[in-house]
């Protein structure tokens, strides 16, 4: 086989299966990069390939392999593993045309398991290039005749052409909502927050960069200090972990006093959870959706894909001024015996002040005074993990903070839960909207007052001040171990990355979420009136048709054009007076031998027409090029009388 | 694409497209497309990526696969524009010998400025896809006459027609096949194959010799091919002119005897081997320089020598007892 052209192949695969390296096991990229070298060292020295007892070896190992990394042979990732797999095995069998066939569909195969993990803009990029070595490569498996240009002009026409095809493919092909069939379980990675809180889970958090979701504010645009979206409520503590917990009954939440409302449209990021984020408190939201009882607001399904709505929140409330007995004694459940002396604390608190107001100012006083130290880098703490961080350690994040307190508020006998959930977000003000990262990522506590409902206390607030109100970055000394673009950014680096993330931003809303309700917005804008799928699929038919007629006409204009060049109209010319002389040239009679013929019954034109037939002939058919003698040519027909 | 349905196609190509004695000019009427089997697999795959597209609503996954349909689309054309628009002229095939092959010459003229790969020429088998011929592969550069040999195995003597070609490419993602039929008036002459161990019959002259007719200087009879240390004045330059090699040329005196190659002196059985026999005669009485005539049954040529008798002689032993093919106008 043809030593370029299996290095085409080899570069094809090594571009579709490179980007799955970071999320195979190690033992599969590495084998698959092994399969590789083996093949180009194969291509390179001319060896011969392995034997197939050896690759039937090498591939029923590798499946028992990947049964003992995964436990089973079903899902996506296996899906995937063993798609690699198979393409980098099916390599060392690579002998003739329909292997590299094979191998050239598996490729493209292959470049859509990619979209799983990422389908971002430089994705598409990267989707391009590849795709290009891909057609290259396929073409030059067709015509091996053809150098590398030539090859990759025709691939690049290919792409090129088809590009406008597949923009109005993508526009107008109706879309169906999937899923088909029942997801693999694995089918969604899952980020950001969860339904419980331990030490430490909340700074490991803080440390990604990944968006969480982006808001535009409609008209007014509340306070930093109010830009607290409600996540995940939690109730339950077992001494060291908070978690939702479960409630058997359903209370409809009353809110009253409702002011300040705002209205925005947030995209959220798929984190394969329930909940919806939105703003204390939230009112009404353009989803399908419930709120809870303790105010979460969650969708009928997990979010598989990127999801905008548009939300009414209310800054000022008042929430569940009744609150249900049932689910005042939730919020002050305690664990067993841990934690004595932040109990003991907490008691002396209750027997010094006179409502539970004063205690809450107390517990905020005592985080204030007592030299707390908010740090992504907290020291370890204990079984006793309230008590050694009130009293040993005294350095944490907001999760350490939010879990103290509810802990001292419950041992005051003050309901009180925890709420995580985001703070703030990062405007940009390229796209006017802000992005709200899993490092804006935070928690804080709710206390129930009586006559006042449910009221947020947020601890940190009192010890870093610049959390709340500017960010992270405010509230962390330098040497933090932040991300490089939570810290302070030069200018440019700033502005750059909000233009890319506006450019992300619309690249989400206008290519990736693209789906039946868009689609159908998008063409009512364009002024489509009663959308249904049969008129969209003619409408796309017919697009396709025009724009590939319009090609057609392109590609083939020089063919269509009619072949006669001034020698040959000359010639035909004089022919045609000659048949009005009544000697017709027959259709299959050659200049020559017309000439001959010509000459034989008129002997006055034989030597000029005789002539004439040669240099028509050297002309047309010798390949001769010379102006002058067309010239002269022309001159000549045109002089011949007859 | 059943059976019945490929005869019928068939006939309707051959009744629109008759045979041709000039040029050919490939146009959309006689150019015809299919998808090829490596069509049908992608169309495939391309159903499975649309599926998985549509489950996992993978956006980018909707825009690989559609760029991938419309590529597949895109290259129908360009297979079309391949072909389309290429004169074709039928060229001369020089006779052979039974058993050896012959070279059906044809001109492929592409005027456009657009080169032409990887066009395929194969005789016209009864299936599409499952033709056992084996093709011939060419490209045409642009704005060139590509001339292209067409071997066809000779396997009896007489007129030797190739029949319908096939002109086809998968060009350039081998998708689709694209395809014309050219049926040229095209005709090579096959010499029956020389038998082996055949002498020279005895003189059939009164005096029963065959006499060797010396090289000498009066009479010219013919032109041999130039070998190294012939007189410079016995070449023949207006052959040279005419582009067919150095030859020299031959010069005899007759010595008055001849031999004359009769068909009942052979004494052979079967009709194929006395004329591959006279074959052999013929050649090897060329060869040896003498002066030979030829009688066979339906008539006579006188005796005489040269490349030019012996190709006469050849030529109506190669004929002998065949029906005779119209030259179709």
């Amino acid at each position: 086989m043809n030593q370029s052209l299996v290095y085409g192949i080899l570069l094809s695969i090594l571009m579709v299966i490179a980007p799955h390296a970071d999320h195979l096991p190690v033992w599969v990229s590495s084998l698959s990069a092994g399969l590789l070298l083996w093949r180009t060292w194969i291509a390179y020295s001319g060896n011969k390939l392995p034997k197939r007892w050896l690759l039937m070896l090498v591939t029923f190992a590798g499946t028992v392999g990947i049964i003992f990394s995964f436990h089973t042979l079903f899902g996506r990732e296996v899906g995937v593993t063993l798609l690699v797999m198979l393409a980098a095995l099916k390599l060392m069998e690579l002998r003739d045309a329909r292997d590299a066939m094979v191998l050239v569909y598996l490729a493209c195969f292959i470049i859509i398991t990619n979209f799983f993990y990422s389908q971002s803009i430089p994705t598409a990029l990267y989707l391009l290039a590849t795709l290009m070595v891909i057609m290259t490569t396929w073409v030059h498996l067709q015509v091996q005749s053809i150098s590398l240009k030539p090859r990759m002009r025709i691939a690049s026409v290919l792409l090129l052409q088809a590009l406008p095809l597949t923009l109005i493919l993508f526009i107008l092909f109706p879309r169906v909502q999937g899923p088909l069939w029942g997801l693999p379980q694995d089918a969604y990675a899952s980020s950001g927050l969860d339904d419980r809180m331990s030490p430490g889970s909340l700074s490991r958090l803080s440390l990604s960069e990944a968006v969480a979701f982006r808001v535009a504010y409609n008209d007014k645009i509340p306070r930093r200090d109010q830009m607290y979206w409600r996540g995940p409520v939690l109730w339950n503590f077992d001494g060291r972990t908070w978690y939702a917990g479960r409630t058997a009954f359903m209370v409809t939440p009353k809110f009253t006093e409702l002011e300040q409302p705002v209205d925005y449209v947030v995209t959220l990021e798929p984190h394969n959870k329930r909940w919806l984020f939105a703003l204390d408190m939230p009112d009404k939201l353009s989803v399908k959706s419930t709120l809870t009882d303790d105010f979460e607001m969650l969708s009928k399904d997990k979010i598989h894909a990127r999801l905008r709505y548009t939300a009414r929140s209310n800054l000022v409330y008042r929430a569940n001024e009744q609150e249900s007995p049932r689910q005042l004694q939730r919020a002050l459940q305690l664990p067993g015996k841990f934690d004595p002396r932040a109990r003991q604390l907490a008691v002396e608190w209750r027997a010094g002040s006179k409502d539970d107001a004063d205690i809450v100012r107390t517990a905020l006083g005592y985080f204030n005074k007592q030299g707390f130290v908010y740090t992504l880098e907290p020291p370890p703490v204990g079984q006793d993990s309230i008590d050694d961080f009130l009293f040993s350690t005294k350095q944490g994040f907001c999760e350490y903070y939010a879990s103290a307190f509810v802990f001292l508020m419950r041992a005051a006998n003050i309901p009180a839960r925890v709420v995580t959930g985001y703070l703030g977000g990062e405007f940009n003000d390229v796209g006017n909207y802000y992005i709200v990262r899993q490092s804006d990522a935070h928690a804080w506590a709710e206390v129930w007052l009586a006559g006042q409902g449910w009221v947020r206390v947020d601890p940190t607030a009192v010890i870093a001040p610049n959390r709340v109100e500017r960010g992270l970055s405010a509230a962390l000394s330098d040497n933090a171990i932040l991300p490089f673009m939570e810290r302070n950014p030069p200018l440019w680096m700033r502005s750059l990355r909000f233009n890319l993330d506006a450019l992300a931003n619309q690249w989400n809303q206008w290519v990736l979420g693209y789906d039946t309700e868009r689609q159908f917005a998008f063409l009512t804008r364009l002024g489509m009136e009663s959308i249904t799928w049969q008129k969209m699929a003619l409408d796309m038919l017919s697009g396709l048709g025009i724009v590939i007629a319009l090609f057609a006409l392109y590609m083939l204009r020089h063919l269509f054009v009619r072949q006669t060049d001034k020698v040959q109209t000359a010639w035909l010319k004089l022919c045609r007076k000659l048949g009005n002389a009544g000697l017709p040239r027959a259709a299959h009679e050659g200049a020559q031998d017309y000439a001959a013929r010509v000459a034989a019954s008129r002997s006055d034109l034989a030597e000029a027409i005789r002539d004439l037939a040669m240099r028509y002939s050297a002309l047309r058919y010798g390949m001769q090029d010379d102006e002058y003698a067309q010239r002269d040519f022309l001159q000549r027909a045109r002089a011949l009388k007859i | 694409m059943s059976a019945t349905l490929q005869q019928r196609f068939a006939a309707w190509a051959a009744r629109r497209q008759r045979i041709d004695h000039g040029v050919i000019h490939l146009t959309q009427r006689s150019i015809y497309i299919l998808p090829t089997r490596q069509g049908f697999m992608l169309a495939f795959v391309l159903l499975l990526m649309l599926l998985g597209d549509i489950n996992y609503n993978l956006s980018l996954g909707y825009v690989l696969t559609f760029l991938l349909t419309m590529m597949a689309v895109m290259s129908m054309l360009h297979a079309f524009r391949n072909l389309a628009h290429m004169e074709i002229r039928p060229g001369r095939a020089e006779p052979v010998f039974c058993g050896e092959v012959a070279q059906f010459m044809l001109h492929f003229d592409n005027r456009s400025k657009l080169p032409r790969y990887q066009l395929c020429l194969v005789q016209t088998g009864a299936s599409f896809w499952n033709n056992t011929n084996t093709p011939l592969q060419f490209d045409a550069p642009a704005r060139q006459d590509t001339e292209v040999a067409f071997p066809l195995r000779a396997t009896q003597r007489g007129w030797l027609q190739p029949g319908r070609l096939t002109l086809y490419t998968e060009f350039p993602l081998g998708l689709f096949y694209c395809w014309s039929y050219l049926h040229f008036d095209m005709r090579c002459l096959v010499y029956p194959k020389p038998l082996h161990d055949a002498p020279l019959p005895p003189g059939s002259s009164p005096d029963g010799t065959g006499k060797r007719s010396m090289a000498g200087d009066e009479d010219f009879s013919g032109l041999r091919k130039y070998t190294a240390g012939d007189a410079l004045p016995r070449i023949a330059w207006k052959a040279y002119a005419r582009e067919r090699g150095l030859q020299v040329k031959q010069f005899s005196t007759p010595l008055g005897e001849e031999l004359l190659l009769d068909y009942s002196d052979t004494p052979d059985s079967n009709e194929e081997e006395k004329l591959a026999r006279m074959t052999h005669w013929v050649l090897d009485a060329e060869a040896q320089g003498l002066r030979y005539g030829l009688r066979l049954p339906d008539g006579e040529i006188l005796p005489s020598n040269g490349l030019a008798h012996r190709d006469e002689c050849l030529r109506r032993i190669a004929l002998f007892n065949l029906p005779v093919l119209e030259s179709r106008q």
